[in-house]
């Protein structure tokens, strides 16, 4: 019965600071990982982007299966 | 309480990202192989260079990329986990559910219908040769806009229903309401946003399996996350209460 009591509620402002950054932190790696490439980011950083590509390489079957949007 | 859960969540998902991973390894990787070869024929049908679409990507071998088909569902796993876990921390005292068990089990189920399901039914997962590169930029471009939509239908479908709740509205009713009303907005997202590749001449069964093999990764994924997730923290809360 202990545990039907509800958790005391967090309010947005009683989010911690550091976790925004972590949030910011994770969507970053997360879109390395599953979506950046070279034509992706091509046409905003240049020739650049290009080297993103052997990260989208490396996990392309991932992305496919993931059902995001690969080439 | 956030760093707790964060832990938890990232733990949580590089598990289940890593079981997703062997399914979509075994019963996924035979169609990647499959859509490849159909790939690899249009582009010598065409008699254009091989080049086309994957040949001049050659950075790694397909057995490499198989490889690395469990890093993308661990990495996936680790990071969406975490992120899970913060939204969990935030939602925990809001939801209806009265035990870190069945939370973690609907607010997987609501992540789930809002990251995946809704925007999968518009715009399905493609193997490899269908969807021209050229197009990467707006199929990208959709897919979030499609997922971030979708987040907000299911939150704010939540939220109305708590409302409407709270308002002393006969259940019946509400659940109609809230039901009618979310169907008929996904509706309008679906018609609204443009229409995903055109597959042209890729085989439908190859391309159905593939589609298949990639809802099953994804049910395994978020499946795996709730239980998991749900058995850590039922776990912790048994220890802290005795």
């Amino acid at each position: 019965m202990e545990r039907s009591v509800s958790p005391k509620a967090i309010s947005l402002g009683e989010i911690p600071w550091w976790s925004w950054l972590v949030l910011v932190l994770l969507l970053v790696v997360l879109f390395l990982a599953l979506s950046a490439s070279g034509d992706l980011l091509a046409p905003l950083i240049g020739k650049a982007a290009y080297a993103t590509d052997y990260l989208h390489e490396f996990t392309h079957d991932g992305r496919h299966l993931l059902a995001i949007p690969c080439h | 309480m956030f760093a707790t859960f964060l832990h938890r969540g990232m733990a949580a998902g590089l598990l289940a990202g890593l079981l997703c991973g062997f399914f979509a390894f075994f019963l996924g990787e035979p169609v990647v192989d499959g859509a490849i070869q159909v790939e690899e024929a249009t582009a010598a049908d065409h008699q254009m260079e091989a080049s086309a679409n994957h040949g001049h990507e050659e950075i790694f071998s397909r057995s490499t990329q198989k490889v690395g088909l469990l890093f993308a569902t661990s990495l996936f796993g680790v990071t969406v986990g975490g992120i899970f876990g913060m939204v969990y921390a935030y939602f925990r005292s809001r939801l209806l559910s009265n035990s870190e068990w069945s939370r973690s089990l609907s607010l997987t189920s609501a992540a789930f219908f809002g990251v995946f399901l809704i925007p999968f039914l518009k715009y399905p997962a493609n193997p490899p040769g269908v969807g021209s590169p050229e197009t990467i930029g707006s199929r990208t471009t959709e897919y979030f806009a499609m997922v971030t939509l979708s987040l907000v239908v299911v939150v704010s479908t939540w939220y109305v229903a708590r409302e409407l709740r709270a308002r002393g509205m006969s259940t019946p009713v509400r659940q109609l309401v809230v039901a009618l009303g979310s169907v008929v907005v996904i509706g309008v997202l679906y018609s609204a946003l443009p229409a995903g590749p055109d597959p042209g001449e890729f085989p439908a069964g190859l391309l159905w399996d593939f589609r298949l093999s990639s809802l099953g990764t994804q049910v395994i994924f978020w499946a795996g996350l709730g239980v998991i997730f749900g058995f850590l923290n039922e776990r912790y809360a048994r220890k802290a209460s005795t």
